[in-house]
């Protein structure tokens, strides 16, 4: 080894980025629902047995162990179950900081699924606030959540907490 | 359990947000040997190897227990892996200690391990996925939300969580393991740190930490035998329990698991444990945001349900008066190397009862939980240990 690489010391980290691309097989439940985001609206199914409704379909319902085939088309409103405000930079963050994300439950669901909230200070915000979706122009419409842009509030007086503790 | 189990020996690395003087294999060996050395044993002696760390994306390194087998001395012997998020390392020392109570092997060396300062955890858990929105920010925006309907159900003062902050902080200077050292902790300087993801602080938040967690369990005979030896006691184990739960379906109740009560009332069942608040002494208890430890107070048992709070609020949780200390080590608040973080909750307990933690020993530790959770709160693990030998 050369005296001046000696001096410098061995080299004790390196970095080097991958990537990975991987294909994505929805199946046959959840197809349903991504096809649904690119009609613009929320597509989900009911379970046969606890007759809870799940969205996006998933095929089974996660506590009764049956195969869920009803389906059922939610409406675009929506209650904020709860939510954080997100005020922390990383690394492939695609929404400008400080953001709100929620716990979204479309009207007629009993899941929740995260969404993005705008229109409204988030000191605004409060668990219960009434929401809707907003949809990209429909030429960008596609197979994916993102076609949603965010939800935003509708003007509706807050629900109770109480009426929705149960999702909480 | 068909057989006694106890930890005759414990090993820790210093927690520390960059360890480049190591590799991942260097990591582990120095608490594996630390383990080894307390047990008064050496590699050859080891019947068999259990690893458990969190995600293999973190650092990158596909089933990295395989390389590790050197430097673990598990060459030609069993090695397992065993894989629940962040609560592996609780789960790891249990599939350990299963070996041992079914009579299978008589020392079993389990290692925990997570070297973050390698990985970038925050990204591997935020990937973009084509079926959800790219909401999500790492695990503090997972539990912020679920932290803010417990605060709205329970009526607790909005600094209680602040208050597990600094207690776990103040806890974390008597652990000279510890990752965070802030002798000037308080309350106002949670309060002035960033809010990441609001209702949550900076310093309500558990630190990045590179770090590995070590434990020789050994059948009753080996125990005794070693407690002559080395003149250390061995930490007992009275019960052990797993639980896991779908991470999302209906009527879920994301504040106070099913599967994190089910695996309480099953592990202290075995211990005939029936008060937990008054039957332990201790107990090292998974909390990663502040706010857990009023959430698993309620959870495992030591308060009723929305009552968690007022214990953290009353002092009773720290280590100075407190009559149920909570992580005396300073916990996951205080050190966060993933996937050993629930080992050293483990650990810890085991550290309690040997009556070995030092200036964070509870005096006369009898009895102690050790738990650990991971993923959406969906996989439990908890022990408890005794200076005593179960019935």
């Amino acid at each position: 080894m050369a005296a001046e690489e000696t001096a410098q010391g061995p080299v004790t980290m390196l970095s080097t980025p991958i990537r990975l691309d991987y294909n994505f097989t929805a199946g046959v439940a959840q197809s349903k629902s991504l096809r649904g985001y690119a009609e613009g609206r929320f597509i989900g199914q009911r379970c046969p047995v606890c007759k809870k409704v799940y969205v996006p379909s998933r095929g089974s319902c996660p506590k009764d162990a049956v195969a869920t085939t009803e389906e059922v088309v939610l409406p675009n409103t929506a209650t904020v179950t709860t939510f954080c405000v997100v005020n922390v930079p990383f690394a492939g963050q695609s929404i400008e900081i400080p953001y709100i994300t929620a716990s979204i439950l479309l009207d007629g669901a009993d899941i929740t699924f995260m969404g993005l909230i705008q229109g409204i200070a988030p000191e605004d915000v409060e668990m219960g606030l009434r929401v809707e979706a907003v949809w990209v122009p429909k030429e960008e419409l596609g197979p994916t959540l993102a076609s949603v842009k965010y939800f935003q509030p509708t003007g509706e007086p807050n629900r109770e907490v109480s009426t929705f503790a149960e999702h909480l | 359990m068909n057989q006694r189990c106890a930890v005759i020996g414990v090993g820790q690395t210093h927690h520390k947000s960059k360890r480049e003087d190591v590799s991942i294999a260097g990591l582990v060996r120095e608490a594996a040997v630390a383990a080894l050395e307390d047990a008064g044993l050496d590699f050859s002696d080891i019947d068999a190897v259990v690893v458990g760390k969190a995600p293999d994306m973190f650092e990158g390194i596909m089933m990295p227990e395989l390389y590790l087998a050197g430097a673990l001395g598990a060459v030609g012997k069993p090695m397992f892996r065993v894989h629940t998020a962040g609560s592996v390392g609780g789960s790891t020392a249990i599939v350990a200690a299963h070996l041992v109570a079914n009579g299978i092997h008589k020392r079993v060396l389990t290692v925990a391990f997570e070297k973050q300062s390698d990985s970038d955890a925050m990204w591997a858990l935020s990937v973009p996925q084509p079926f959800s929105a790219p909401l999500l920010a790492g695990a503090g925006g997972y539990f912020a939300p679920i932290i803010r309907s417990y605060i709205n159900k329970s009526g607790a003062p909005n600094n209680v969580g602040m208050k597990v902050a600094v207690k776990d902080r103040l806890h974390a200077l008597k652990n000279p393991y510890a990752h965070l050292h802030l002798p000037d902790i308080d309350l106002k300087m949670v309060e002035e740190s960033v809010m990441l993801w609001d209702p949550l602080h900076y310093l309500e938040s558990c630190p990045s930490s590179d770090g590995a967690a070590a434990m020789v369990l050994s059948s009753e005979d080996v125990a005794v035998a070693q407690e002559k030896t080395t003149g250390r006691p061995a930490a007992w184990i009275h019960g052990m329990a797993m639980r896991s739960e779908p991470t999302m379906f209906a009527g879920r109740n994301l504040m106070n698991p099913q599967a994190g009560r089910d695996c309480a009332k099953d592990v202290f069942a075995q211990a005939g444990i029936t008060k937990p608040r008054q039957e332990l002494d201790c107990a090292e208890v998974y909390v990663p945001f502040s706010w857990y430890e009023p959430m698993w107070l309620e959870n495992l048992g030591f308060a009723e349900e929305n009552e968690g709070w007022k214990l953290t609020d009353s002092g009773a949780t720290s280590l100075d008066g407190g009559d149920i200390p909570w992580n005396c080590s300073g916990g996951v608040l205080s050190s966060n190397p993933i996937g050993a973080s629930g080992m050293l909750r483990f650990l810890e307990s085991a550290l309690q009862v040997r009556n070995m933690a030092g200036d964070h020993q509870v005096p006369d530790a009898h009895k102690a939980l050790g738990h650990a959770y991971g993923g959406g709160s969906q996989f439990f693990s908890m022990w408890v240990v005794g200076s005593d030998k179960p019935e």
